[in-house]
């Protein structure tokens, strides 16, 4: 029974949708303040190379080795975010031409790629990574042993996040002055709210969490790394989070969705099951998906239907005239 | 009147210059204790400017303020708020999403609202309570967008009451009122003053002003004018103060009513609004030659999407807009104009012009087809009828090379009306408040255009929310309320107005 295409597709489905769910959670704390970061991409590459690095080359425990470069893959990414923000918030640059620069910046044939090269990262197994936590006899009880007990510390982690963001943006003051500073700067000024403290914190928090999503293909989905290793994940994840309304716990939705469609192809292949002519229309499903979600969405009134925050994308300015 | 202990709020020689422009010049203003102290003065005058160095928005580049004795220096408006000192913006500050009482939770810093953890429905029986006292029901539940304008204007005057506020100050507030809603606020205020608040009421309204205030203080071009006791004014010595001379009036006189053949008709017109609801329902009109029919209302209630729907920038779902006998079914602006619709849209800067083209370019956007060799456009034959333009309706301006982004308010409306007026048969103009946020003067000039307009045969559709544009300037009245129209049947009625306005002309409407 655990063998049958539907629950390998959802067990895989929730591994490979993990990444997507950082990068997703990262996204929409940035885009609740205002701030579209389009820059994901690279900061997940940043993320993914520089956690990659911190095994190799940490001699320790594989728990320490792990922590340590999942929180080395955070400063990366925040400190990519931390570019973002400054040209973003405090030059008020366009968001979009910044966060584009930053992905071409650090993706293929950019920093990413000179890391990965220079530190001689390519082509070699992980000396650790993250594997399932629970034993193997729970892993074989009928569906949720795969689904739930199948997968590794970093899966549970987000659940984690996803329940915490959840509650921070529903229950708290800073969530709720978070919402206000992305809906309405100025009525948030006028209430004393640091409009630019919310941002940059928001922002750069959410290059952290992309950085994490990187790690987690290098770390644990393909313990490898090889150059552009997440696949336009980024580009994803900024789809997943306008096709979950800006909300944390339909990101999760989501970002297993698309997972298990990247899960589909390979399923198929290995079942010699064979959907028209060729494979390439299953391995690119993840891709057109993404496209279709930021056609049907990219304009304004749909975006504002959706509940896009009302100031996404604006600079503010207190003393305009 | 104002000994030392009773004054709440003290400015002295306030300057704010903004780059190009001194919006305070030097001003005095005192308020006290328990008043309600009006800032008289024409747009531009420098009214918000100065109230928005009290509330800490903006920082004065000279002079001292000081509250109820003490010297403060606000440099933000949470500053002011902690202080006692509120104010209700002419665009309001809320956030619309949120509801009532997550708005109100936002600015707390008291009590239930400064742990991190938040429950709004903590604040409900206070919004309940507070609404009660000062008439200014509202529902805690509602979202902000849900509202009319004039309960977000409530929702505002709460925030204030429950940030404790001592002295608020309300920045045009009954733009977005209907009279019967602004009788209602005046009591509100009064009642706030009783209680030893003190109230800045800004208003460029005489009679508003003269209904509400103790005192005036009257600025004019950014400098005091001075400040007299309501009870010692009158309309006519504010009017002088504030514009500084007499002001010669037109009105469309009675009588006068015009005889033409019907030329615009509307029938059974409905089309939806940016949110993508029905925003008219049923609209049918007629203007007839050499008419003007006045479209009064509040914001909001589809006059917009009315003036857009004729010109062809707004689809219709269903109905027909006709012009003498032509059908424009599904038309798009060029076909309306083409048609003999002239268009003086609501939003001059944004959508009356290209605010960085010249002057001369703007002036021929509706008729550079026929100035053109090809696909070449002849520069020197626009420049010439620019200048005829710029000279015929007095157009204050460097040359038909300016920058249209430059000029003031009132000469980039009449940049508009020129180019409407002059680029081809007038059969048909309607205009949407052509006067809002210009001076008296300039008010006057674009009256006297719709005037001449309409005796030169031309069919006016006013639409606009000041009434007494819509009463000087009218042969008829329709008053649109949620996206239909009904008529005034008694056009020197304000309380028939009023009860239309606010959608409750039933009883009238039955009645006959």
């Amino acid at each position: 029974m655990n063998n049958s295409l539907l629950i390998v597709l959802i067990a895989s489905g929730v591994a490979y949708g993990t990444p997507l769910l950082y990068a997703a959670l990262g996204e929409l704390l940035a885009e609740r303040s205002g701030v579209l970061n389009l820059g994901v991409e690279g900061m997940m590459l940043v993320g993914a190379v520089m956690g990659f690095w911190t095994v190799q080359r940490l001699h320790a425990t594989t728990g320490v080795a792990l922590v340590a470069a999942i929180a080395v893959a955070a400063v990366a990414g925040a400190m990519m975010a931390a570019i973002h923000a400054f040209l973003v918030i405090t030059l008020r640059a366009s968001q979009i031409v910044s966060g584009l620069a930053l992905t071409i910046f650090a993706g293929v044939y950019g920093l990413s790629s000179y890391l990965g090269n220079n530190l001689n990262l390519a082509d070699q197994p992980a000396r650790h990574s993250f594997s399932a936590v629970f034993p193997s006899s729970m892993q074989k009880w009928p569906i949720v042993g795969p689904i739930v007990f199948g997968q590794n510390v970093l899966v549970y982690v987000s659940w984690a996040c996803v329940v915490a963001i959840s509650l921070y943006l529903s229950r708290t003051r800073p969530g709720l002055n978070l919402r206000a500073v992305g809906e309405s700067p100025a009525a948030a000024d006028t209430m004393g709210i640091n409009v630019t403290a919310y941002r940059y914190v928001h922002t750069i928090a959410g290059g952290a969490f992309a950085g994490i999503g990187g790690a987690t293909v290098t770390l644990a989905i393909t313990p490898q790394w090889v150059d552009g290793i997440t696949y336009g994940a980024g580009w994803i994840a900024i789809a997943l989070v306008i096709f979950a309304f800006w909300r944390p716990e339909l990101c999760l939705v989501g970002a297993y969705f698309f997972g298990a469609l990247e899960a589909l192809a390979p399923q198929l292949q290995a079942r010699n099951i064979q959907l028209g002519p060729t494979v390439l229309w299953t391995s690119s499903l993840p891709y057109v998906m993404t496209i279709l979600v930021l056609v049907v969405v990219s304009s304004g009134t749909a975006r504002r239907r959706l509940g896009a925050p009302s100031a996404l994308g604006n600079a503010y300015v207190r003393e305009e005239r | 009147m104002a000994d030392a202990a009773t004054i709440a709020v003290s400015m002295r020689g306030i300057t704010k210059r903004f780059p190009g422009v001194v919006a305070n010049d030097r001003v005095d203003f005192e308020a006290a204790v328990g008043e309600v102290h009006a800032l008289l003065g024409e747009n531009g005058a420098g009214k918000t400017t100065l109230s928005h160095v009290l509330t800490g928005l903006y920082r004065a580049d000279e002079g001292h303020i000081s509250l109820y004795g003490k010297p403060v220096r606000f440099t933000a408006p949470r500053e002011a708020i902690d202080a006692g000192v509120c104010m209700v913006h002419q665009q309001f500050r809320l956030v619309e999403r949120f509801t009532v009482a997550e708005n109100l939770v936002l600015g707390d810093r008291r009590g239930a609202g400064r742990s991190f953890r938040i429950d709004p429905s903590a604040v409900e029986s206070q919004v309940r309570e507070l609404g009660e006292r000062y008439r200014l029901p509202v529902d805690p539940h509602a979202r902000i967008w849900q509202l009319s304008v004039g309960e977000q204007q409530r929702v505002e005057i709460l925030n204030a009451l429950y940030q404790n506020a001592k002295v608020l100050i309300l920045d045009e507030p009954t733009s977005v009122l209907t009279p019967d809603e602004a009788d209602t606020l005046f009591e509100t205020l009064r009642q706030m003053a009783g209680e030893g608040r003190t109230v800045i009421f800004i208003s460029h309204k005489l009679h508003e002003v003269m209904a509400v205030s103790d005192r005036i203080t009257v600025l004019r071009a950014g400098r005091l004018v001075g400040t007299v006791r309501t009870a010692d004014a009158t309309l006519q010595s504010l009017a002088s103060l504030m514009v500084g001379h007499d002001i010669e009036t037109r009105r469309r006189s009675r009588g006068a009513q015009p005889v033409g053949p019907e030329v615009l008709t509307v029938e059974d017109l409905w089309a939806d609004g940016d949110r993508g609801t029905a925003a008219l329902k049923g609209v049918s009109l007629t203007v007839r030659e050499g008419e003007i029919v006045a479209v009064a209302g509040v914001a909001g209630n589809g006059q917009r999407e009315l003036a857009e729907a004729i010109t062809g920038l707004r689809p219709c779902r269903k109905g027909t807009i006709r012009v003498g006998d032509e059908l424009l079914d599904h038309a798009d602006p060029r076909t309306s104009f083409d048609a003999g619709i002239g268009y003086v849209p609501e939003d001059r800067l944004g959508t009356g012009v290209a605010p960085n083209l010249p002057i001369s370019m703007n002036l021929e956007l509706r008729s550079f087809r026929n100035n053109s060799f090809g696909p070449l456009l002849r520069l020197r034959r626009m420049r010439a009828n620019a200048e005829e333009a710029i000279e015929r309706f007095e157009i204050k301006t460097s040359g038909p090379q300016m920058q249209t982004a430059q000029l003031s308010g009132g000469n980039l409306q009449k940049v508009v009306i020129a180019r409407e007026f002059s680029s081809g048969k007038l059969t048909v103009l309607v205009a949407a408040s052509p006067t809002r946020g210009l001076d008296v003067a300039a008010v006057e000039t674009v009256h006297s255009y719709l005037l001449d307009a309409a005796e030169s045969g031309t069919a006016v559709l006013l639409l606009s929310e000041d009434l007494d544009e819509i009463l000087a300037l009218n042969d008829r009245i329709l008053v649109m309320y949620e996206g239909r129209l009904s008529e005034v049947q008694n056009r020197d009625s304000l309380e028939e107005i009023s009860l239309r306005m606010a959608g409750s002309a039933d009883g009238l409407d039955a009645a006959r």
